[in-house]
């Protein structure tokens, strides 16, 4: 068991309102998060010393952490900007849990909060992901295509179907409809999913995350410190990273992701096996990422990932209920909904 | 391929490589003569994944050779793209997007053509074709026959 476990706590949650925000800057979503965030936690901005941001896609920074700590009065001794794609929020987590135990800080606030439905103007430019210049000039731009293509050879190797996807969209669309904070809050079938359009064949509409205007905020500390909040804490239990590859180009495959070994290693921080796991919470910014991704974390075998998310296994009330927020492929929520829960461990993919 | 403009106004990037690339530059300039490179580390004797870089990535090793490929190789994923991102691509779609995993070891993403997208296959036998365009040059799969 690691020698962390239990002794850190996410004290507080805070999350914008989600969907088109066309009247606020990505700055003012941080700041609306930052807000719910410390009001949650029932603290001060000034007693925060502890900040964690991921910079705005289209206007890059130097030092965004450190302007925003500013934006809210804040003036921490540990700061930094994370980028890991998808992966960001719960490394930033990982990085307040490290920041504490190092005692750089006492309470750690991370932030991400992203404008990608309503246009954000900025005199600044765009951050690039490195190597568009090796897939641009064939027409490869998306992370749709990204993952079509391990859908593509999920369905090849193990006979995962479109239909096999829609079972994801249909559970996510469920939770979605008890979140008052989702987008689409309106009941989706089976049918509704396999008429919508493909964006990049084999993922279609449905199968896509919902670009929004948002975000969440969360607040770390020692478990020692937590006792003192007034809500009860989410103790972090395990916590894990893996990254085996940048460019597709470079994947040792396209069907197992770092999602297998950074899980391994949460688990054995935290003691727990996949069994013991109560609900998941995952990123799915496409349904056949939260397949795979419940292949890599155990929850079944590699292949079986079409079977484990039928008959109602993943919905809340069923055997492991899967983002029960609704997700960012259907309702456009953010993934703060696991602290809402009071339990969790963390493991990030890549 | 050079639109400053998308369909909301935006400025978009342009889709040309990047030809200036000090370690990509010998890869681009055998294109143009129709030759498929990939470098070969001189102390482990492996190949290079794309895109180049100046150090064998097994065992950094700044010393290499370009040795020609065989451009024949086999579709490892495909997707087929029904939505453009890019004006330049609004007339093509839909149009593929294969990694082809080349015979000899190196994995490029790039379009199989002369094929509907439909009739693409995982495990489809391929070789390159060079589509010449103003000031560089595309490598680019066709089936085997």
């Amino acid at each position: 068991m690691g020698h962390i476990t239990g002794r850190y706590a996410v004290v507080g949650v805070g999350e914008t309102k989600v969907g088109k925000r066309p009247e606020a800057s990505t700055h003012s979503l941080h700041l609306e998060c930052i807000k719910a965030c410390l009001d949650d936690a029932g603290i001060k901005a000034s007693e925060v010393d502890g900040f964690i941001t991921n910079q705005p896609l289209n206007d890059a920074h130097r030092s965004y952490a450190v302007r925003m700590a500013n934006m809210a009065r804040m003036s921490p001794t540990y700061a930094t900007d994370l980028a890991l794609g998808g992966a960001t929020p719960i490394a930033m987590v990982q990085n307040a849990v490290m920041a504490i135990e190092a005692g750089m800080a006492n309470t750690v606030m991370c932030v991400h909060a992203r404008k990608r439905a309503t246009p954000d103007p900025s005199p600044g430019n765009p951050i690039r992901h490195g190597e568009e210049h090796w897939e641009e000039p064939w027409g490869h731009f998306s992370a749709v295509a990204n993952h079509a293509f391990t859908a593509q050879r999920h369905m090849h190797d193990f006979g995962t179907t479109s239909e096999d996807l829609a079972h994801v969209a249909v559970a996510t669309r469920k939770h979605a409809c008890l979140n008052g904070n989702a987008t689409m809050r309106k009941a989706m079938t089976i049918a509704d999913h396999q008429a919508s359009r493909y964006i990049v064949d084999p993922l279609r509409l449905f199968d896509c995350a919902l670009e929004s205007d948002g975000g969440g905020a969360v607040l770390v500390t020692s478990a020692e410190r937590a006792r003192d909040f007034p809500k009860r804490p989410v103790a972090i239990l395990g916590m894990g990273q893996h990254h085996p590859h940048f460019s597709l180009m470079d994947a040792p495959s396209l069907t197992t992701l770092g999602g297998k070994k950074s899980s391994e290693l949460a688990y054995k921080m935290a003691g727990l096996t996949p069994g013991e796991m109560n609900f998941a919470e995952i990123y799915d910014c496409f349904t056949i990422t939260t397949m795979i991704t419940l292949e890599d974390y155990g929850f079944c075998k590699k292949g079986e990932g079409k079977d484990f998310v039928k008959n109602g296994r993943i919905e809340v009330g069923g055997e492991l209920p899967v983002n029960t927020h609704g997700g960012p492929v259907i309702a456009g929520a953010y993934r703060r909904h696991a602290a809402r829960h009071r339990s969790g461990a963390t493991a990030p993919r890549q | 391929m050079s639109e400053t403009k998308d369909h909301r106004g935006r400025a978009v990037r342009k889709v040309e490589p990047f030809l200036e690339d000090p370690e990509a530059k010998p890869f681009w300039a055998s294109l143009s003569e129709h030759k498929l490179t990939a470098q070969r580390c001189r102390a482990c004797g492996k190949l290079f994944s794309y895109p180049p870089q100046g150090s064998c990535p097994l065992c950094l090793s700044p010393e290499y050779d370009r040795v020609q490929l065989s451009g024949k190789g086999k579709v490892y994923s495909f997707v087929t793209y029904c939505r453009a991102w890019h004006p330049s691509y609004e007339d093509k779609v839909p149009y593929n997007v294969s990694l082809v995993d080349l015979d000899e070891g190196p994995r490029l993403i790039s379009n199989v053509i002369d094929c509907a997208p439909d009739q693409v296959k995982i495990g489809m036998p391929v070789e390159v074709v060079y589509e010449d365009n103003e000031g560089y040059t595309l490598p680019k799969f066709r089936p085997i026959k």
